[in-house]
């Protein structure tokens, strides 16, 4: 709820502050140099877009990245709905579909793959070694919901290893999930690996074999109206380059 | 109550012009819901199950946990008002802390208090083998957690508002303190009660950020209207709009008749 | 006595100091103006508020300790304070169910109150829907239907206008004549003082300044405030056989007294002379007029001069005298409508 609201307000200031630069036409001319650009990226890449921000910003002197992070389904609608969005990166095929459907986007390229983990707490107190273990009714498990793609990517794995999980509850992101966990409210969660990293220790992480059935794709694309369209296309380069792959895999991502 | 005649002559439009333009401010908005809602799926929604499940479980966590917060609040709003004690500005500012707080942050206080290794909750576990995250116990929790404030700030200042010589006159007749509160404080100050109890369900009723967080999200037990609202949102924001829609015909139905029945009655 | 009373209260700006002895069926008058202390030592009574020290013994009880709704008290409250969600029978009936009655037996006797005070077709009515004299008599009744033994009447006229007053405070005097525990009023008028009351006790900034019967006090005023409240010119000096000297006028009396002495005499026992009057040289004194109201079919003249003073005169007087503002007059008083005391 919150992130959503710095982004609309962020959003606001940046339409403000775009009218005051001097740039009257819709789309601005090609090659003027704009002193930002605004990335609206899913919430897991947090973490590591803030990183290629700061090395984007050392290579192009003067220059800033701004970003917003956010479930991808609401960036999405920000997006659809005209925030001056430059870069959009999503964690699912279908939140950046809503967006190239709406004709902002062209051509996203696949630049991370995320993979599901059981999340324990540390202690691990339901003892949880597989994701057979998830079924046992005494086990409190948090999934993602469903509509989010994390909980998507559970309902697929869990298909495909042929289990029925009972859940306590449907999360609405993975951060959320995650928090069941670290707080010991729930034995057990689907996460992605690079929240599980993410997280320091504060929660364990379990691999297991089904997590290749359910891979979940982020893709990028610079916005087709995108104010800053330059810095766009170069900060989209920057993430698909060897340096981006290297910062994005050491977080937990795969490359594609 | 008699009608006020109003000042005959011009229309203060100091006034009437800043209050049109709140009252645009806050029907604006809704106008965007009405104007981009799916009508023609309104009815197929309304009848799908979880819908109703999530419309159910909505009305009655608000309406128990407007309950718990008239037993809890309007003793707190009384003790406010008409005790003394040291601390008192202290006690009045913690009962405004669910209202700062980001409604998120108050479900993970919750959970550090009442969740399964929580302060509190550890013990309700390990002596009475209750757990509240994840219960429907757990949204009534949540949401008379957050809307507690609006209850006690509006009786506390309907009690402060109250004559309190009409309590002395009260005692000076031999009534007991408690029957004092129940039969001259109570009723004097029951539009104020009313106007908190019906701010408080309101505020039960949309809440979001503290009852996913503390009581989860799962249909049937926690997933309350607006936790469907946003899970739609995610993928269909149409079926949200309705599904928004439905929340608010229902409450203002509700609120409306109430107004009719209660808070115009004296 | 049934009520033995001996109220102390300290308050950072303020202090009441009054001993108060009333007998059963006895009605004492506190008299005072505005932040005397007149309300405060009802409310010491009541137990609406703590004495610094002091005690209050009614009927050989000690009441200090007992909160107010332990009392035996009826308390009518200047503003009546009706409980306005009730109606006019259920405030009556309130203080009975209070001591335990039942409902319906506290209804029956609230409405035998009601038809006592002449109100029994006002039963259903809201206080909202009574007039100022209704809402009077309800609260009576409400006070009177616990039977307390003290009774505590704080300015019960007052807000009632001039002609209903007089109506209720006859009906009041009934009431009062047949209530058999005693009774402390509290009043800043001198006429319902002295038509209810059996004694008064004036108070001034917390004390008393003096007690007696309302004629005692009507006669013999000890303190400005109550020679107004009288309408008493009101002065004090130096008595010597039939003579008073004050402040330089001599005043002949008719009671020989020696030492400190207080003189009255009424507005009307002055009359006024554009020239010095012939005769004795006592009980005359020039004078300046100050100011000129009507007074009822009179008219008042403020004079100042050695002694200020106010004479009632007739309109013909003032017309013929030609008395305005700044006029020079002589004034003279009677010697028998002087009246002297010891000081």
């Amino acid at each position: 709820m919150f992130r959503r609201v710095s982004g609309l307000v962020l959003a606001a200031v940046l339409a403000v502050s775009a009218c005051g630069s001097g740039e009257e036409t819709a789309t601005p001319a090609a090659g003027a140099p704009a002193a930002a650009a605004t990335v609206f990226a899913a919430a897991s890449l947090t973490e590591t877009f803030t990183e290629l921000g700061k090395a984007f910003e050392a290579a192009h002197p003067g220059t800033t990245v701004k970003f917003n992070f956010g479930s991808s389904a609401t960036l999405a609608t920000q997006i659809t709905q005209g925030a001056p969005a430059d870069v959009f990166a999503a964690a699912s095929p279908a939140t950046m579909k809503t967006v190239t459907d709406a004709g902002l986007a062209a051509n996203p390229t696949v630049f991370v793959k995320n993979k599901l983990q059981i999340a324990v707490p540390p202690d691990n107190p339901a003892k949880i070694e597989s994701l057979k273990d998830l079924t046992d009714p005494k086990v409190k498990v948090a999934l993602c919901a469903e509509q989010v793609p994390c909980g998507a990517a559970a309902v697929k794995a869990l298909d495909a290893a042929g289990l029925k999980v009972t859940p306590v509850t449907l999360e609405q992101d993975v951060k959320a999930t995650l928090t069941k966990v670290e707080l010991g409210e729930v034995d057990a969660a689907l996460v992605y690996q690079t929240d599980v990293i993410a997280s320091a220790g504060k929660v364990t992480g379990i691999p297991f074999p089904e997590a290749d059935q359910a891979i979940n794709d982020y893709p990028i694309a610079p916005l087709s109206k995108a104010p800053a369209s330059d810095l766009a296309r170069q900060f989209v380069e920057l993430v698909l380059s060897p340096q981006g792959k290297d910062v994005l895999t050491k977080a937990g991502f795969q490359a594609p | 109550m008699s009608e006020r005649a109003s000042v005959p002559g011009r229309l203060p439009w100091v006034l009437v012009l800043p209050a049109v333009l709140g009252l645009v401010f806050l029907v604006l908005p809704l106008a965007g819901l009405l104007i981009r809602a799916p009508w023609s799926t309104l009815g197929r929604r309304l009848t799908e199950p979880q819908v109703l499940e999530a419309l159910r479980l909505s009305l009655v966590t608000a309406t128990l946990a407007t309950a718990i917060c008239l037993v809890l609040g309007v003793p707190l709003a009384w003790c406010l008002a008409r005790l003394s004690f040291p601390g008192r500005r202290v006690v009045r500012a913690l009962v405004t802390v669910p209202l700062v707080l980001p409604p998120v942050v108050g479900g993970v206080a919750l959970l550090l208090a009442l969740g399964r290794r929580g302060l509190v909750g550890q013990w309700l576990e390990s002596t009475f083998g209750v757990t509240l995250p994840f219960t429907t116990a757990g949204v009534v929790v949540a949401e008379a957690f957050v809307a507690m404030p609006f209850l006690v700030i509006s009786v506390e200042g309907a009690l402060r508002a109250a004559d309190p010589r009409f309590e002395e006159a009260a005692a000076t007749l031999g009534a007991s303190r408690w029957t004092i509160f129940r039969r001259v404080t109570l009723p004097l100050v029951a539009p104020g009660v009313v106007a908190g109890a019906v701010l408080c369900w309101a505020r039960a009723l949309g809440e979001f950020g503290a009852t996913i967080t503390f009581a989860g999200n799962f249909p049937g037990t926690t997933q309350t209207m607006p936790l469907a609202v946003y899970l739609a949102l995610e993928t269909e924001p149409e079926a949200a709009i309705v599904l928004s829609l439905v929340l608010l015909a229902v409450s203002v139905v509700i609120l409306a008749s109430l107004r009719d029945r209660w808070v115009t009655s004296p | 006595m049934s009520l033995s009373a001996r109220l102390r209260l300290v308050r950072p700006a303020f202090r009441l100091t009054l001993d108060l002895d009333v007998a059963w069926g006895e009605v004492v008058a506190l008299l005072g103006p505005n932040g005397a202390g007149k309300t405060t030592a009802l409310r010491l009574l009541a137990g609406l508020t703590r004495l610094t020290e002091g005690e209050i013994v009614l009927d050989g009880a000690e009441l200090r300790a007992l909160p107010p709704e332990n009392r035996p008290i009826g308390m009518v409250f200047q503003d009546y304070l009706l409980f306005p969600h009730l109606s006019a029978l259920d405030n009556v009936a309130f203080g009975l169910r209070c001591q335990g009655a039942g409902k319906a037996a506290a209804r029956r006797a609230a409405a035998d109150w009601l038809a006592r005070v002449g109100l029994a077709g006002h039963t259903g009515a809201r206080p909202g829907q009574l007039s100022g004299g209704q809402a009077q008599r309800v609260a009576l009744a409400r006070a009177l239907a616990i039977h307390p033994r003290l009774l505590l009447l704080d300015e019960p006229l007052a807000a009632l206008d001039a002609h209903t007053r007089l109506e209720i405070r006859a009906h009041l005097r009934r009431h009062l004549d047949a209530f058999e525990g005693a009774t402390v009023l509290v009043t800043h008028d001198p006429l319902d003082a002295m038509v209810l009351a059996d004694r008064l006790i004036v108070i001034e900034a917390g004390a008393v300044v003096q007690a007696g019967t309302p004629a005692e006090v009507a006669r013999r005023p000890r303190t400005d405030y109550v020679a107004r409240l009288v309408g008493l010119n009101l002065y004090r000096g130096t008595a010597q056989g039939r003579a008073v000297e004050v402040d330089g006028v001599v005043f002949t009396v008719a009671e020989p007294l020696d030492g400190p002495a207080f003189v009255a005499f009424s507005p009307s026992a002055v009359a006024l002379y554009r020239s010095r009057p012939d005769g004795t040289p006592r009980n005359v004194w020039e004078a300046r007029i100050d100011g000129v109201e009507r007074h009822g079919d009179n008219v008042r003249i403020h004079l100042e001069g050695p002694i200020a003073a106010v004479a009632d005169i007739t309109p013909a007087a003032v017309a013929e005298l030609d008395l305005t503002p700044g006029t020079h007059v002589w004034a003279s008083v009677k010697a028998a409508e002087t009246h002297a005391y010891p000081a």
